[in-house]
């Protein structure tokens, strides 16, 4: 009697003996036999993404605002999370690890600071991107400097902060996969695993495959959700 | 803190800067496997990126490209190529060079591309052939923003080539990934430490670079929406890294058109 479980043991071993067919890239059977596994990944994954998404936007859209109403604020801060941009992953996601531990908290401070420098740029090339001629209108209609940035700024701004979002949702989705270092990598967790466990070639690529699905997915979402909260800009292209 | 004298101590103990597979070594492993991988992605994409903003179409190629180099995981492709058994170095230029594609591909083409039409008409009125328009007149033109790019993608390339190390490449991430294993936090931080130190000079060096390099007249980018230069990032000097740095066709400043092609709309 061959139950799935004997033919993916049997599988590994002749993967291990090193015979490629038995190695295959994509396996059904993988999937089925390991789905707790998977899913467990991708959701870790996918909560990490969307809380390193969410914290990074309530930092970057006060921050971007603040640069915006000081000019003279604008250089440095946009020059500080350049910066922070520059420091490579694992060590940014190690270097932590001292004072939190391993697992999610250091990665999830390392997913916010690099989203940061995306959405805080987008922010503010949002907001000076604002036409002239609206911001004067604004200010002949008796606006003030703070009610004209959250009634009139913000929401023309609000297709480019939307761009600034995506964009970094789909890289936080990629570098999610480095946490692995500090074990708390998601799906990269199972790449990692498939790689030690004699490259174990179906756990790999399943994992590789749901990492760019989660970022189409999510990137998607946030297109319909950028079209939701910006009906004028569709009337506008209608027209 | 505790740790932070542990990191000091390595820091400073000679041992581990000379010798096998000291700090010495692994940064010239380090930067040797970077050339490598820059020099590679160059010699692909420079040459197409020219090709296509010369004839001017393929931008749909250089923006797909891009987002899917955004999405896929360095990680995913490193793992992928170091499982099918190529050799630690091999596995992560090739994987490393893929990723640094896209920017130069992305910024070669665009600097061709924003070529004033004008000007080109020009170039044609006083009988250049299309080789000599390109030669003389275009690539001159587009010098910066190539430039950004090459600066862009070496940047990326030294700050993913640490990576390889959690699939056997040797770099200066090796010093992190060991402590890790050994729970040795001192020599992680110390690792960290370095490999920032690193990128961040690295870039630094570029940046000084590229100003030195581009004409004087051509330093601040030709921008028509830009009012407020001190707002725009590309002016806020030569230390901090450019906004091009690794979303050159992405940015909402430069290219509205990308964006809406992220969406598959």
């Amino acid at each position: 009697m061959t139950s799935p479980e004997d033919a993916g043991v049997r599988a590994e071993l002749t993967a291990a003996a090193g015979d490629p067919a038995a190695n295959p890239w994509l396996s059904w059977d993988y999937v089925q036999r390991n789905w707790g596994d998977i899913s467990r990944a991708l959701e870790q994954h996918a909560g990490l993404t969307v809380q390193a998404v969410l914290i990074a936007c309530a930092i970057a859209v006060p921050l971007g605002m603040l640069a915006h109403l000081r000019p003279r604020l604008a250089a440095p801060i946009v020059g500080t999370t350049g910066v922070l941009y520059t420091v490579p992953s694992l060590a940014l996601f190690t270097v932590l690890v001292p004072w939190t531990g391993i697992g999610r908290t250091p990665v999830l401070v390392g997913l916010v600071v690099y989203a940061l420098l995306v959405l805080v740029r987008n922010v503010l090339v949002g907001l000076a991107g604002v036409d002239e001629s609206v911001r004067d209108a604004a200010r002949g209609l008796g606006y003030g400097r703070l009610r004209l940035l959250l009634t009139v700024e913000l929401p023309n701004a609000l297709p480019a902060i939307v761009a600034g979002i995506r964009l970094a949702t789909v890289t936080t989705v990629a570098l999610v996969t480095v946490g692995v270092v500090v074990g708390y990598g998601g799906l990269g967790n199972l790449m990692f695993r498939g790689f030690r466990n004699n490259k174990y070639h179906a756990e790999i690529l399943t994992a590789t495959l749901l990492c760019l699905a989660l970022a189409l997915v999510l990137d998607l979402l946030l297109w319909l959700v950028g079209r939701a909260v910006t009906p004028w800009a569709r009337r506008g292209r209608e027209a | 803190m505790d740790v932070l004298t542990e990191a000091l101590a390595w820091l400073n103990d000679p041992l581990n800067w000379t010798g096998r597979r000291g700090v010495l070594e692994l940064t010239a492993a380090h930067l040797r496997l970077s050339a490598l991988a820059v020099l590679l992605a160059a010699a692909v994409a420079l040459p197409a990126g020219v090709w296509l903003g010369h004839r001017r179409r393929g931008g749909a190629v250089t923006v797909v490209l891009a987002n899917t180099s955004r999405a896929l995981p360095t990680f995913a492709l490193l793992t992928i190529f170091a499982s099918t058994g190529l050799f630690g170095a091999t596995a992560t230029v090739l994987a490393v060079a893929v990723f640094a594609v896209p920017p130069i591909l992305g910024n070669t083409f665009t600097g061709l591309m924003e070529v004033d039409a004008d000007v080109r008409d020009a170039a044609r009125g006083m009988g250049m052939s299309g080789g000599r328009s390109l030669a003389a007149v275009e690539l001159p033109l587009a010098l910066p923003l190539i430039g950004a790019g090459l600066r862009t993608a070496t940047t990326q390339v030294l700050a993913t080539v640490p990576l390889a190390a959690l699939v056997g490449g040797t770099s200066l991430g090796s010093i992190i990934v060991e402590g890790m294993a050994l729970q040795r936090y001192g020599q992680v931080v110390a690792g960290a430490v370095l490999v920032a130190a690193l990128c961040l000079l690295v870039e630094g060096v570029l940046a000084v670079v590229q100003h030195v390099l581009t004409p004087a007249p051509m330093r601040t980018p030709r921008r028509t929406g830009a009012r407020r230069p001190s707002r725009d990032p590309d002016a806020t000097g030569t230390g901090g890294p450019a906004p091009t740095t690794r979303a050159p066709v992405g940015d909402p400043a430069r290219e509205p058109a990308p964006r809406r092609a992220v969406t598959g709309s």
